[in-house]
């Protein structure tokens, strides 16, 4: 059975009619949509479990610290990290992003160099800027081919002594880049350097062994990956977090407190300061669960074959122009297209009247935007619900646009 | 495929196919270009003001149907205008000749030529 055969009965906002028309959701890079078994965990959280979490000496606070501590299992188990105390619970990858460029801006000391790449979203841009900011840091960027890929040379050559940090995305959310996480990680530590990986677009569409591409941090997102908004993970490698300060303080966080100073809670939770994101952990468990009945696996591969087609039909209509590495590269979820002559706008509100939400406009990556000469993209994203007939209803309607404006 | 109603009025398409204010004017006595950070798009319009009065106004930009539109539209309504009424220019007044539904995420493509014109004549 086909992947999408098995799972679109669970998603019901996929049978909303859109100006008419039966929607074609291809914006899930920007956020997914969530199974029944995600909206009604949550539903059932609320109605049954709610009370906060960690100090709450009755039933129901206990109840709820229970829901939330297995949200950390599952994650744990997900991404294949060698302990919990390693998963940090956030508000989403931004969230995640801010905390340890944060943390480790602190460390950072003039002459010091950020090294991150030509095609991250700005979440993985404007952190490490404001880490370096005051500070005599420079922050500088790896270039990205025509062919969507890494400068991998360039890598290599911006990589020095001075590199305290090199942060990059694991998949592109515009061209859909499949980086050589291992490879640039391993080369980064030669130096020195700690790694951060943005996973945001690699968690919802890739099996995860985190620990195995030997980067520092790791973070993403629960509502790109079938789970809730306001909650993400950032994963740490033990040592990694031990050695990152705190930035944020609040309740739970701390051992004990004194008007002058405080002894740090354990990890992870010294990372989580106040009332967490409760019932979007416990959506987030859903989640994940979610995907692993289905299996990573098939998952990437059911995904891979949409993007595939997408770059196969839309790249053959006169005209259009789709960008990120070839049909035959392995990509993520994700083909940015332009059509000529129109505004990745006009193409968006175009295709929105048949019904067909696709993105469009620089998808928060103005640099590399500029590195291709261009203001934006249409760019349609796929999940384990989207389906062939979907793309090829896209592909239709691409093919006719320039004629209806 | 059918017809397409609504946001692209027939206006908006004119327009865009076919703007009358696209360019820049000569001997420009002021300058304004902004962006939308919604989406990047940069409209610049040059403008001649002399006695208190706007002679022309003339825009560039890289900038979707709906914004194309609505800096033409922008320029027309304000050339030939005293600079204090053209400052007055409001969405309305755009929408009105545009003759389109634009919902709310696309407003701030309307409202951007128009900002730049209140820029450009800032004193």
């Amino acid at each position: 059975m086909r992947l999408d055969d098995q799972t679109r009965g669970d998603f019901p906002i996929l049978d909303r009619i859109v100006n008419g028309q039966r929607l074609v959701y291809l914006d899930s890079a920007a956020s997914s949509q969530r199974p029944r078994a995600v909206i009604e965990a949550m539903a059932q959280y609320y109605a049954t479990s709610h009370a906060n979490v960690h100090r709450s000496i009755h039933t129901l606070g206990e109840e709820a610290t229970a829901l939330y501590e297995l949200a950390r299992d599952r994650v744990q188990r997900f991404i294949g990290a060698a302990s919990r105390e390693e998963v940090v619970l956030t508000r989403g990858t931004t969230d995640g992003l801010n905390l340890v460029a944060d943390a480790l801006g602190r460390t950072l000391r003039a002459g010091d160099e950020i090294l991150i790449t030509d095609l991250e979203h700005h979440s993985n841009i404007i952190p490490w800027q404001m880490a370096a900011r005051d500070r005599g840091v420079t922050v500088r960027s790896v270039p990205v081919g025509r062919d969507g890929r890494l400068d991998l040379d360039a890598f290599d050559r911006l990589l020095g002594a001075r590199t305290r940090v090199v942060a990059f995305a694991h998949v592109s959310n515009v061209l859909g880049t499949i980086l050589p996480v291992a490879r640039l990680s391993a080369r980064a530590r030669q130096v020195g350097a700690v790694v951060v990986v943005d996973g945001a677009q690699a968690a919802p569409h890739l099996p995860l062994d985190i620990p195995a591409l030997g980067c520092d941090f790791y973070v993403f997102s629960g509502h790109k990956m079938l789970g809730p908004t306001g909650i993400g993970v950032l994963w740490g490698r033990r040592e990694a977090l031990e050695a990152l300060e705190p930035t944020r303080g609040g309740g739970e966080m701390i051992k004990e407190v004194w008007i002058d100073h405080a002894r740090w809670n354990d990890l992870p939770w010294r990372f989580e300061p106040g009332t967490p994101p409760i019932a979007e952990a416990v959506g987030l468990t859903a989640a994940i669960e979610y995907l692993e009945k289905l299996g990573m696996e098939r998952v990437t591969e059911h995904e891979r074959a949409l993007a595939r087609q997408a770059v196969e039909q839309l790249g053959a209509i006169p005209g259009v122009t789709v960008y990120g590495p070839p049909a035959a590269v392995d990509r993520g979820a994700v083909v940015a297209f332009s059509v000529e002559g129109l505004h990745p706008h006009d193409v968006a509100a175009l295709l929105d009247q048949e019904g067909i939400a696709v993105r469009a406009g620089h998808h928060c990556a103005q640099p590399l935007m500029r590195s291709y000469g261009i203001t934006g993209t249409a760019r349609a994203s796929f999940s384990v619900y989207s389906s062939p007939e979907e793309v090829s209803l896209l592909s239709h309607a691409v093919g006719s646009l320039r004629s209806r404006l | 495929m059918t017809a397409t109603p609504g946001l692209y009025s027939d206006v908006i398409r004119q327009r865009w196919r076919q703007p009358r204010f696209r360019g820049e004017v000569a001997g420009a006595t002021a300058t304004a270009e902004d962006v939308n950070p919604l989406c990047g798009d940069r409209v610049r319009m040059t403008l001649r003001v002399r006695d208190g009065a706007v002679e022309a106004v003339r825009f560039t930009g890289d900038s979707c149907a709906i914004c194309s539109a609505s800096a033409d539209v922008t320029a027309e309504l304000s050339e030939g205008q005293p600079a204090a009424t053209a400052a007055r220019l409001t969405t309305e007044d755009v929408l009105t000749v545009l003759q389109a539904d634009v919902r709310p995420t696309r407003m701030r493509c309307v409202a951007l030529p128009i900002s730049v014109l209140q820029k450009a004549l800032q004193p």
